[in-house]
């Protein structure tokens, strides 16, 4: 049992965290747009993640709590 | 009556400023004021303190910003070319309200200029000690005692009004030996300092000390409130020292070291039955536009004399409002003026009135 | 569940002025549980410089203090010689630490200051908008070097790692990079032994972060990323310049 939990508005939508995932379940959002005007990241699928904290190593925004 | 000690006024400065509790001292090493350094390198270890000398002048006053903003007494000193690149920082601590002292023993400019006493440096400190909307206080000591006093009070009023203070002295002080007392006795009890960074020890929020403020409103509001504090010191803090002024008709207008010879002048125009007389700002500023506004009302005309060519004239007439004639009298270049020469000055310029 | 990642409490709660994928915000999260973890922000002292990461005062909850351009390891000297006791930290980049403050960094270096320098090297003066900086790179384009940096007419970049460990007074030099989990994980650990230098009193410690610059570099984050590995790493190859901290060195 695992999540990540991304604030949505702090996310900037660089994908840094995308990239990092090795599960890839991380995509942007490109239904929301959040108050800075980015797409935030978001978890796709809850079931699949590990809370390996790779997405949360590489946000350059601190905007990933990771629980486990 | 405490000790006499005979001293250089160099010398006395830099014993002055550790009485006065300062410990961390940072410079470089520049004519005329390097006994100053000298005296500290060799003082400083012994009382547990610091004494640093630093790769350039720009890394010096950067130093004493460092160590002020971590709360304690700091302090440097230079020379005229060397103020120039203490500028700087200068700026930067009047922009984050960092107290400091800047000692300026001055020498001939403008570049390299020469090695002998000047007051062409008026201008800069009292102007423009660096970019940006500030004021320093800038003191003016005429003797070595006095260099000795005025070090303690720079330190004092820069804490208590939050900003850098200069001693302006000369070559001709620096280098000269006069019988000097200190009446700082024992440890100095220093004012706290809750701005300081120096860990907020999970007592209190962070504090910063910082000089960027990229809201124009907030950056405004900011310098009006440091002018308001400007305002306050120009009206409580103005000092300066009277020598037959009452029945004056001219009135000399000096400082430091030029202030001494148009002493002497004075006395040989009062020997020739002129009645000449000596105001001798020991603030450059604020500078004391209130003994001259006085003075104004019943001089004649007042005669500035300056080792420059006459940076401090137009303050002595924006102070009595241009309601008298001002004179001006000055050798630059590292030349100091002789009593003579200005006593020669003083009966042309008495014709003219 | 238990949290196992959270903002460390070093690293102040607001939003990060960077651009997307600027890992300046990674060093500023890894400097701030390196402070977590030694428990020393109460007592920590950092030292902003002028550059993309001038307003990191903002950044850290630990007292700070803005430096002129350049003058951060000056200004650090100075609290350090107040202040022994406080932990004292610069945080500075290319332009700040490798041009208008070279003097100010090797002097600091060679005295042995007992201060932690954090040093971002992305090639470029990123605030300004993306002009030369000494650590550009031969042939890379920037808005003052438009035809790509001429080494014939703008000199070749400076590695400073390299010649900060030809200097007596460095107990630490290292180079690290954040481009991959794996390799922001070495660099914490750089990160946490430059500040447990300074701790021990063992002096000068740097670590510099080959870092990216997506916005002046005009490309993606992910692009810098890879851009980083194929151009930066080989000219700026990562590893120890200098340990002197074996031992009980002390300064």
């Amino acid at each position: 049992m695992a999540r990540i939990i991304i604030n949505q508005d702090g996310c900037k939508g660089c994908e840094m965290c995308v990239n990092a995932c090795p599960r890839h379940i991380i995509a942007l959002d490109k239904e929301k747009i959040n108050g800075k005007g980015y797409h935030p990241a978001k978890l796709l699928d809850e079931e699949k993640c590990t809370g390996c904290c790779s997405c949360a190593m590489m946000c350059p925004d601190c905007a990933i709590v990771v629980e486990r | 009556m405490s000790e006499r000690f005979l001293m250089k006024g160099n010398e006395a400065l830099a014993e002055a400023a550790i009485r006065a509790g300062c410990k961390h001292f940072f410079g470089y090493p520049i004519t005329p004021q390097t006994e100053l350094a000298a005296y500290m390198s060799k003082r400083m270890p012994k009382i547990g303190g610091t004494y640093l000398q630093a790769e350039s002048e720009l890394a010096a006053a950067n130093m004493v910003l460092g160590a002020s903003a971590a709360g304690v007494r700091a302090m440097t000193s230079s020379s005229s070319p060397g103020i120039s690149l203490k500028t700087e920082a200068i700026s930067y601590m009047a922009g984050s309200d960092v107290p400091a002292l800047i000692i300026n023993v001055q020498r001939g400019g403008p570049g390299l200029g020469g090695i002998q006493p000047s007051q062409a440096d008026y201008w800069q400190a009292t102007k423009a000690t660096g970019h940006g909307d500030f004021q320093i206080l800038v003191f003016a000591p005429a003797t070595v005692q006095e260099m000795v006093d005025l070090v303690s009070d720079a330190f004092d009023m820069a804490d208590k009004y939050r900003m850098p203070a200069m001693i302006l002295a000369d070559g001709m002080l620096g280098q000269m030996m006069e019988p000097v007392e200190f009446k700082e006795e024992g440890e100095k009890v220093l004012p706290e300092k809750p701005w300081a960074a120096c860990g907020h020890h999970n007592q209190r929020k962070h504090n910063v000390v910082n000089s960027l403020y990229l809201t124009p409103q907030a950056l405004e509001s900011l310098v009006k409130e440091r002018f308001e504090r400007y305002e306050k010191i120009k009206a409580t803090e103005q000092r300066a020292s009277e020598y037959l002024v009452d029945d004056a008709d001219i009135v000399l207008v000096a400082f430091g070291a030029s202030a001494r010879v148009a002493h002497s002048a004075v006395d040989m125009a009062r020997e020739q039955g002129i009645k000449a007389g000596l105001i001798r700002p020991i603030t450059l500023w604020p500078f004391p536009t209130d003994c001259l506004k006085k003075a104004a009302q019943t001089a004649k005309g007042f005669l500035s004399v300056e080792m420059n060519m006459g940076q401090m004239v137009d303050d002595v007439k924006l102070a009595i409002n241009c309601s008298k004639p001002v004179d001006f009298f000055g050798r630059t270049g590292g030349v100091i003026p002789t009593p003579q020469e200005i006593l020669d000055r003083i009966i042309k310029f008495g014709g003219e009135l | 569940m238990a949290v196992v990642f959270e903002r460390p409490h070093a690293l102040a709660d607001v939003p990060m002025h960077y651009c997307p994928g600027c890992t300046h915000g990674i060093v500023h999260r890894l400097v701030a549980e390196v402070i977590d973890e030694l428990g020393v922000e109460g007592n920590a002292v950092g030292v902003a410089s002028v550059g993309c990461s001038v307003m990191s005062y903002d950044y850290f909850n630990c007292d700070m203090v803005q430096a002129p351009h350049g003058r951060a390891p000056a200004v650090a000297t100075g609290i350090k010689r107040a202040r022994p006791e406080n932990v004292v930290f610069t945080y500075q980049g290319d332009g700040d630490l490798a041009a208008i403050g070279t003097a100010e960094t090797i002097h600091s270096a060679t005295r042995g200051e007992n201060i932690t320098v954090i040093f971002i090297n992305n090639a470029i003066y990123g605030m300004t908008g993306g002009q030369m900086a000494p650590t550009t790179l031969p042939n890379m384009v920037t808005q003052t070097t438009p035809y790509g940096r001429d080494v014939n007419t703008a000199g070749y970049p400076i590695r400073v790692c390299e010649m900060l460990s030809t200097l007596d007074g460095v107990a630490l030099a290292q180079r690290v990079t954040v481009d991959s989990v794996k390799n922001v994980i070495a660099a914490k650990k750089a990160i946490k032994k430059a500040f447990q230098n300074q701790i021990e009193g063992k002096g000068f410690s740097i670590v510099e972060v080959v870092s990216t610059c997506p916005t002046n570099w005009g490309m993606s984050p992910y692009d810098a990323i890879k851009w980083l590995r194929d151009n930066m790493l080989p000219y700026y190859p990562l590893g120890v310049y200098k340990d002197e901290t074996k031992g009980d060195r002390l300064k």
